[in-house]
């Protein structure tokens, strides 16, 4: 054969595997915020990566973000022995990897020893590290296999929501994918090309290989006001996560593609310094460890002007420690803190405090003034201080703003407890109580407002230590429920954090996508990215 | 050929000499600054003890800023810049990836500065006090106060290239630069003299406006360069341009040493190298003349 | 011309007048959240509307003005004598004194200078009066801002240094002291007022985006910085034209001072 015999060969298989693998359900676009650090699964610890992993990986099962249950992906079945520390799966056979490495119990088995290797530190692997000692994986069959863990792990199986299978075998390490999509293209700075996979294994109703997309194009673009122009003129199809005040313009501008999925799972929170160590006065941190100053401050606080005006109504003035989102844990029993200034004055009175002259005083003289540490160039945290400000000097409370470049605010806050009040978001990744372990025991780096005590300082600090451990070492739901539901409890009655608003899930979507379910989980829009077509007759058939 | 050597020699040196104590100035600098060997990851309540402290840790070798930048020295020595622990990606691939975006920027950025800027302060060497005068001087005001974000911003609206937004950022300054600069050297009496003599306006202007004053004019063409270099940081992290100046905000934001000296180093040559580029021309410029 | 002199004594008249009785004409308190008028158009109770946390714009522009006013032309005085102490000595007496300086130069403009505000920050305490943390970010501003003007500032001095009246003065027997002060200075005014010029609206602009530093002037205190930085967002430049009159007003201000001062920019 010459050498245009073979050109012209190779060019007519490109074309047939190239037909042959397009769905016709086009290219979606949207952007990350930055670079995603790794692509290698076991490493993830940024969002930007995070998010490449969710629609690369594979997983053995998956949280589905609208019913919030699991669901098997790759392994059709799985059980949890009764000492909580085995899980066995049973895997679905004849699967490939992107690049056609075959996929087995090795490849799960590899991926679990290293999710677990200590010298890689794993955020993902964090999670199963439950006691000291090796996890021990056995491949019983090719398609069966079991991992055991050195200790008990409470809810073992929504673990796996996070691990993404990776090839024991292939030449291509973390590039081969059982996921939907693998990254083909990609130019730092600029964009990320994830093309579909012509090996993925799943299939809808009519038994058409999914996804039904047949590439994703990933822009990076750290400018929301880039991102939402962008969105607007048609260049990208979704932006997953809007601001509230870009959310009325895309619903004014273009009706119908603006999506409020209702309340999310991350709280806006404020803590005092409450740290023994840290620098600030004395009669200060008196003030921040009266339970009645804490509770005070949160009548005080007009939550549904901040969730008003703020989030322009797409938020809810918060509950507690949990929202109501997480449909199974939430502490139905709780009810938000009314918004109550005479009632906070009475708070305050029972410990000392008096208004003279439109100022707080306490006990001993002291003008009742501290600062509010918060995240520099958040325009959304900005104002909620802005107005908690005037909420504050109401009851005669003189609140000084102080924003703060990030790393600035976590070294105060982490190291050298240099600060007063902080005001900060949390982003929830994960339902109940598992990921809720470092910040709610008193021992834990994440305590924020007294963190690493030796003893619990307070009474009711020794009573969530011991629930919390109750309920993780817990098998039964109920058990563990009832634990935690406690713990929301005081946590509402002591508010080490008190807790401001939980903002709504917003996102904008182009009216070209069909079959996006946009969820109150992230990631909101594209959680069933395989299911997403640009083309309404491919989504149709 | 001899003077010229030891002044090229002379030239080399001083670059050299002050690119490396930029370098260490800016490691000093990010080293005592607050938030430096914090990471966000910390505040990551998933994170177990174990992974937190090897978060920590992972900052150790930075900490001793001598040793550090002896470390860094030997590998660029080597050809070696390190990797950026932020982007978790060869220092020397993102700056292969991003200079070339940037270099772009600050081209047509110096070109439309200087060629508004220039353009608009010469016909007021000649004429004053008419509407021209306060017509050029409110155009450039305006640009002067616009935030280079807003601009950056309206370019995007409009669609224009985001190029032209670090020319306008650096056009007022050197209008009124120029302006001040021509005006002074037409008060001069050679000028007046030439004047005088009834010698052609292009002449005069070629041969007595702009010959005396290059050292000044030298001047500002270096200094422009710095100030275009400053513009570009605003307008890639608006426009999202993948450049220098984007990667610079990013650094600094995440207190990146390994990119921090490399972006120093890089400003601060282009910074003195411009200036010593500028002062060779006007040595040759003042042999010629 | 007389009229355009007219018009800019009147806008800095009105400008200054309406800042010293801004706590007179103010229809608000800058800080006052009328929670219920957010983003309002303008309306006869609040002339320039309000901002999203419904505070009043015109009274927050009123106190935003007095603040920039009183301290941005106070840090370009400071950089503009630092530029001309600098880059006079170095370009007059050359030699090392010049290398020395103006490698000085060089590395002010190359070092990122946002370590040493945050040190600066760091160094503050929490609880610092927004005030005196405007104060101390435009001393930081004016301390910092020399180095460009004293490049273009040395390259004068050099050639005045090496002019014809210098040769004469020197030749009469006048000492360096004067002939640098007497002679050299008088004639680097005008490049020390177009750095004056320009620094005051980059100071303005500046000292809103160190806010992102813990700098800068705090909430609730306005400033003409802040009040710009509103329009760098996609939803204030669509929709709402009022949000633009700090701008206007910023850029007639400086005008008119320029125009006013347009003859001192002459070599005398």
């Amino acid at each position: 054969m010459n050498s245009r015999s073979r050109v012209l060969l190779s060019l007519i298989f490109f074309f047939v595997t190239t037909l042959a693998s397009a769905q016709g359900g086009g290219q979606l676009r949207f952007c990350l915020r930055s670079d995603p650090k790794t692509f290698d699964p076991v490493l993830v610890d940024d969002d930007p990566s995070e998010r490449v992993r969710y629609i690369t990986g594979g997983f053995l099962m998956r949280l589905n973000r609208f019913t919030q249950q699991l669901e098997p992906e790759l392994a059709t079945s799985w059980k949890v022995s009764k000492d909580g520390r085995t899980i066995s799966f049973r895997l679905r056979e004849g699967l490939r990897f992107s690049d056609g490495t075959p996929f087995s119990a090795d490849d799960v088995a590899f991926t679990m020893q290293r999710l677990m290797d200590l010298s890689l530190h794993s955020p993902t692997g964090d999670a199963f590290r439950s006691g000291d000692g090796k996890v021990q994986t056995q491949v019983l069959a090719p398609n069966k296999i079991s991992v055991t863990f050195p200790a008990p792990i409470a809810s073992l199986d929504q673990h796996f929501d996070q691990v993404a299978i990776m090839s024991a075998k292939s030449p291509k390490k973390e590039m081969a994918v059982l996921g939907p999509f693998y990254v083909s293209d990609y130019k730092a700075g600029s964009y990320l090309q994830l093309n579909r996979n012509p090996n993925y294994w799943k299939h809808d109703e009519n038994g058409r290989q999914l996804p039904y997309l047949d590439s994703v194009r990933l822009d990076i673009q750290g400018n929301r006001d880039t991102e939402m122009l962008r969105f607007l003129r048609g260049e990208i199809d979704l932006v997953d996560n809007v601001d509230a005040e870009y959310y009325s313009r895309v619903q004014t501008e273009q009706a119908g593609s603006g999506h409020d999925s209702g309340v999310t799972l991350d709280p806006e929170q404020v803590w005092f310094n409450q740290t023994p160590k840290s620098p600030i006065p004395a009669y200060k941190r008196a003030w921040f460890r009266s339970t009645n100053f804490r509770v005070a401050i949160w009548q005080a606080l007009n939550r549904d002007d901040i969730a008003r005006i703020v989030y322009r109504g797409r938020a809810q003035s918060a509950v507690g420690m949990l929202s109501p989102a997480d449909k199974f844990w939430f502490n139905t029993r709780l009810t938000t803190h009314s918004y109550d200034r005479q009632g906070a004055l009475k708070l305050l009175a029972q410990d000392g405090f008096r208004l003279q002259n439109g100022q707080l005083f306490d006990r001993d003289g002291h003008l009742v003034e501290f600062s509010l540490v918060t995240g520099a160039g958040n325009k959304t945290r900005e104002r909620i201080a802005t107005m908690m400000q005037q909420d504050l000097s109401q009851i005669g409370i003189k609140l000084n703003v102080v924003p703060l470049d990030f790393p600035s605010l976590i070294e105060r806050i982490t190291r050298t407890y240099d600060y007063e009040a902080c005001l900060l978001g949390l982003t929830n990744m994960s339902l109940g109580p598992d990921a809720q372990m470092n910040v709610w025991l008193s021992s834990a780096d994440n305590h924020q407002w007294n963190p690493r005590q030796k003893q619990p300082e307070t009474a009711w600090e020794a009573e969530i230590d011991r629930l919390m451990r109750t309920q993780a070492s817990s098998l039964d739901p109920k058990k563990r429920k009832e634990a935690f539901d406690r713990v929301q409890q005081i946590a509402w009655e002591q508010a080490p954090f008190i807790y401001l608003v939980n903002r709504h899930a917003l996102s904008a979507i182009s009216p070209k996508l069909h079959n996006a379910q946009p969820a109150v989980l992230q990631p909101y829009v594209y959680w069933n990215i395989d299911r997403i077509s640009k083309s309404a007759e491919v989504a149709s058939k | 050929m001899r003077p010229t050597l030891v002044l090229l020699a002379n030239h080399a040196t001083r670059i050299l000499l002050i690119t490396l104590v930029g370098g260490f100035l800016a490691l000093a600098l990010a080293r005592l600054a607050p938030g430096f060997g914090v990471d966000e990851r910390e505040f990551d309540a998933r994170l177990s003890e174990d992974t937190r402290a090897a978060i920590r840790q992972s900052h150790d070798s930075e900490r001793n800023i001598f040793h550090f930048y002896f470390t860094w020295l030997s590998g660029l020595a080597h050809g070696e810049l390190g990797v950026s622990p932020s982007l978790n990606q060869p220092v020397r691939l993102l700056l292969a990836e991003r200079l070339p975006v940037t270099m772009k920027l600050l081209a047509w950025g110096l070109l439309v500065g200087w060629g508004m800027g220039f353009g608009l302060a010469v016909p007021l060497a000649f004429v004053r006090g008419c509407a021209y005068e306060l017509g050029a001087n409110a155009f450039a005001t305006l640009f002067l106060c616009i935030p280079a974000a807003v601009l950056a911003l309206f370019f995007l609206l409009t669609r224009s290239p985001s190029a032209l937004v670090v020319g306008l950022v650096i056009f007022p300054k050197v209008f009124r630069y120029a302006r001040t600069l021509l005006r002074q050297t037409a008060m001069l009496p050679h000028v007046l003299t030439a004047r005088a003599k009834g010698l052609s306006g292009i002449r005069i202007f070629l041969w007595h406006y702009l010959s005396p004053a290059a050292p000044q004019w030298l001047a500002l063409l270096a200094v422009s360069l710095s100030l275009a270099l400053s513009a570009a940081v605003p307008v890639e992290v608006v426009c999202d341009l993948p450049g220098i100046g984007q990667l610079a905000w990013k650094a600094a934001m995440a207190r990146d040493m390994y990119l921090l000296v490399c972006l120093t180093g890089i400003v601060t040559l282009a910074t003195v190298m411009t200036k010593s580029a500028v002062e060779l021309l006007g040595e040759f410029c003042r042999v010629r003349i | 011309m007389i009229w355009m002199r007219n018009i800019a004594i009147g806008v800095l008249a009105m400008t200054f007048a309406a800042c010293l009785l801004a706590g007179t004409i103010a229809p608000a308190s800058y800080a006052m959240q009328f929670r219920e008028e957010p983003d309002a158009a303008p309306s006869h109770q609040h002339w320039l509307g309000t901002d999203d946390l419904g505070r009043d714009r015109f009274s927050r522009l009123l106190q935003g003005t007095r603040i920039s006013l009183l301290l941005a032309p106070a840090a370009a005085f400071l950089t503009s004598v630092l530029a001309g102490l600098i880059g006079g000595i170095a370009g007059y007496w050359g030699g090392w004194t010049e290398r020395v300086l103006m490698a000085a130069a060089d590395l002010v403009l190359s070092l990122p200078w946002l370590f040493l505000l945050l040190t600066a920050r760091a160094l503050m305490p929490l609880n610092v009066s927004p005030m005196n943390s405007v104060a101390i970010t435009f001393l930081i501003l004016g301390l910092l801002g020399w180095a460009a003007a004293a490049r273009v500032v040395c390259a004068g001095a050099r050639s005045l240094r090496a002019s014809d009246f210098s040769l004469q003065a020197r030749a009469m027997g006048c000492g360096e002291a004067r002939l640098l002060f007497r002679h050299v200075a008088p004639n680097l005014q005008p490049m020390l007022l177009t750095q004056f010029w320009i620094s005051i609206p980059v100071f303005i602009l500046a000292e809103a985006n160190l806010g992102i530093l813990g700098l800068g002037v705090v909430e609730p205190l306005p400033s003409w910085g802040s009040l710009l930085k509103e329009l760098s967002g996609l939803t204030a430049i669509s929709g709402q034209p009022w949000v633009f009159v700090p701008l206007l007003l910023l850029i007639a201000v400086v005008t008119s001072f320029q125009v006013l001062l347009v003859d001192q920019e002459l070599p005398s």
